[in-house]
């Protein structure tokens, strides 16, 4: 029977299946950060437990870690308590480990792939939601939560049942200015914020065949946004070209038979998906967010919906808080919105390709008078790429903040907040309330359109800047 | 894990759909080392002010639902992040059953491993259930696991699936990861075999 990539990839690492459906699922890759394994540390102490596999294990700091000059250590008292508490269970149990001064720490989204830990054909976990970006690898990549976490610890493996399969494709090409983070925005505005629950989605079609790795796992990074389990591409030679030669990936001989294997994993003709979703590129513009749900997004040129035109109660209900909340209109236009902040960053959009696409943009020009833009690269190897290319300079000069690797303002954990009722263009993944900040107002959009609004203080098309 | 069988307590009304898990515990109360003591951060946002005093129309701020027990909300609850913060802070605060038409996948994993029932039912079943919890003192339900069954106030019975193996787990408080660790024999078997077939799998030296 034909099988899908998700199929392939799901047999090949069922352990057990239990009596009902359950599988015993082996995990290849475990990645592990401050916030949401401490408690599952305790667990393995408190049950006298090990750690199974600390070679599939990968720990940093990158959720609540500062993002200012860190060489004197972490000033908040319960940041530095969770960051050594990691430091003091990766020494206990033998666990790998970036230190954060290492050039090698990032976010835990950015170093995976950065690093060649991430590779196809590999069930990847972490406990945080975002762990779908892993899947532009080809990899079944999924968020998992604490007791998950001290369960693959403690064992290697989860007990899952299997996701059902959904086919997003995405033909044509895409337009200039319109970037994969459009794309994605563009598939959920499409499928609904819960649209993919229940199924791993697969993007295929040649607009997402034209991405380049980058862009692949921004796609994926917010498979979740729509509801999926995981998100995943098919490796091809896009995909090789780019693990070939990073510090982890197999090398000589044994990453050719490593390929030989990755290339039998695409979805097979005529394999069955439970859910379809078509688009056209050509269809997409650069899209912006205007609520507090990713699927509340609509082209640049767009306005705010009406609520009243919406016929569900609850529905209603929902969108019209969402306007409160954001302090807009029904039928107020996007484009011209004035805005406070800029977030450059996040595993969405913190690449080394993010930031040169920043760049493009404000490149002679200035940021706003009164906003407030920051870029947070995604590694310190990203940092140090775009310093030997000149990139921090230009930001500088033009009126940005150049910081130190993390999550930073994409979930407000660390200093870097927005204000109550700030207006933040955003590169990160979710608008929800308060995710920014108690109060701040967040507007999802690509790094090329942040930074036009960066430069001119308000919701922008870029192509118009161009 | 405490194990759960039946549950009779006050139904709170939250008709809001895609409460995501910021939403429940926002970011900034993540930074703790323990799982305890979230409670008092349970929708955090929404149940506080600037000022931090409670916002007195918020539902969990009014009697009788400061003892709720059973949350019925609308469609997606937990979406967003896979913190289980926000199942410790549900838990903590005394809810340990929650009603929707739907929930995120992992939200509602997570919930089965801290002794949560998450509990689909048909969105008209879920808005007539949002009725009974407007009823105060009156929005008492039962939520009987073994029997499968939701016993609205006025005594009607409404029966709900859930998967067999959790269903299972639920009830005797099991500890998953000791239920796994018996079936190491077969994990072993996998592991030997998957090094002959790939042997180029990278591992992570310790540095």
């Amino acid at each position: 029977m034909p099988r899908t990539l998700f199929d392939k990839v799901w047999d090949a690492h069922v352990v057990e299946k239990l009596e009902d459906g359950t599988c015993l699922l082996y995990i290849d890759r475990h990645l592990v950060h401050e916030v949401t394994s401490p408690q599952a540390f305790e667990g393995l102490r408190l049950t006298g437990r090990r750690v199974r596999r600390p070679d599939a294990t990968l720990a940093v700091t990158d959720h609540n870690v500062p993002t200012s000059d860190r060489s004197a250590g972490i000033a908040e008292p319960e940041s530095r308590l969770q960051v050594e508490t990691l430091e003091q269970n990766v020494a206990a149990f033998g666990v790998p480990y970036f230190p954060l001064l290492d050039a090698r720490q990032g976010i835990v989204h950015i170093i995976g792939p950065e690093q060649g830990l991430s590779l196809p054909g590999m069930t990847i976990v972490c406990g945080d939601s975002h762990t779908s970006t892993h899947g532009a690898l080809g990899a079944l990549a999924f968020g998992i939560g604490t007791s998950e976490v001290e369960h693959v610890l403690a064992t290697q493996t989860l007990l899952q049942r299997p996701a059902k399969n959904m086919l997003v494709r995405v033909d044509g090409t895409l337009e200039q200015g319109v970037t994969a983070k459009d794309l994605v925005l563009a598939i959920i505005g499409h499928i609904g914020t819960a649209g993919g629950t229940g199924h791993v989605i697969e993007y295929a079609g040649e607009a997402i065949r034209a991405l380049d790795m980058a862009g692949r796992l921004t796609v994926c990074n917010m498979s979740i946004e729509a509801g999926a389990r995981a998100g995943m591409i098919a490796p091809d030679e896009t995909t090789f070209a780019y693990i070939e030669g990073r510090p982890y990936a197999p090398q000589g001989e044994a990453f050719q038979r490593a390929v030989e294997y990755w290339r039998t994993l695409a979805s097979d003709e005529g394999a069955a998906y439970d859910k379809q979703a078509l688009l056209n590129a050509a269809d997409i513009a650069p899209m912006v967010t205007w609520g507090t749900s990713p699927e509340t997004v609509v082209p640049i040129d767009g306005n705010v919906p009406d609520p009243a035109e919406i016929v569900d109660e609850a529905k209603r209900a929902d969108r019209e808080r969402m306007l409160r909340y954001m302090g807009l209109a029904p039928g107020q236009a996007l484009a011209g919105l004035p805005i406070d902040a800029v977030f450059i960053g996040s595993c969405t959009n913190a690449r080394i390709e993010d930031i040169r696409a920043v760049v493009k943009i404000v490149q002679g020009h200035q940021v706003a008078p009164n906003v407030r833009a920051m870029v947070v690269p995604g590694s310190g190897l990203v940092k140090l790429q775009a310093e030997a290319e000149g990139l921090d300079k230009i930001l500088l000069e033009s009126g940005f903040e150049w910081r130190e690797p993390g999550c930073s303002m994409c979930l407000g954990m660390n200093p870097d907040k927005l204000a109550p009722g700030q207006r933040c263009a955003s590169t990160s993944n979710r608008n929800f309330e308060g995710r920014q900040g108690p109060g701040g107002r967040t507007h999802l959009l690509s790094p090329a359109m942040a930074a036009a609004a960066a430069i001119t203080g308000c919701l922008t098309d870029v192509r118009e800047l161009a | 894990m405490e194990a759960f069988s039946t549950l009779t307590g006050i139904a709170a009304p939250l008709p809001m759909a895609n409460v995501d898990t910021d939403k429940i515990i926002p970011g900034r109360f993540l930074k703790t080392i323990k799982r305890s003591g979230l409670g008092v951060h349970l929708f955090d946002q929404l149940r506080y002010d600037e000022t931090g005093a409670e916002r007195p129309d918020f539902v969990l701020n009014r009697e009788p639902y400061r003892e709720a027990g059973i949350l019925i909300a609308h469609d997606n609850f937990g979406c967003g992040s896979s913190r289980e913060h926000a199942p410790w802070a549900l838990l903590d605060f005394g809810i340990r059953c929650v009603i929707a038409p739907d929930f995120a996948d992992i939200f509602h994993g997570n919930c089965f491993k801290n002794g949560i029932l998450p509990i689909c039912l048909p969105r008209a079943v879920c808005d007539t259930l949002m009725e009974d919890a407007q009823l105060g003192a009156n929005a008492r339900i039962t939520v009987d696991l073994v029997r499968q069954v939701v016993v609205r106030p006025n005594g009607e019975e409404i029966a709900f699936e859930i998967d067999p193996l959790r269903r299972t787990m639920l009830l005797e408080g099991l500890d998953e990861i000791g239920q796994t660790l018996g079936h190491a024999p077969s994990i072993d078997a996998f592991e030997a075999r998957r090094q002959q077939e790939q042997p180029w799998m990278p591992v992570i030296p310790l540095v």
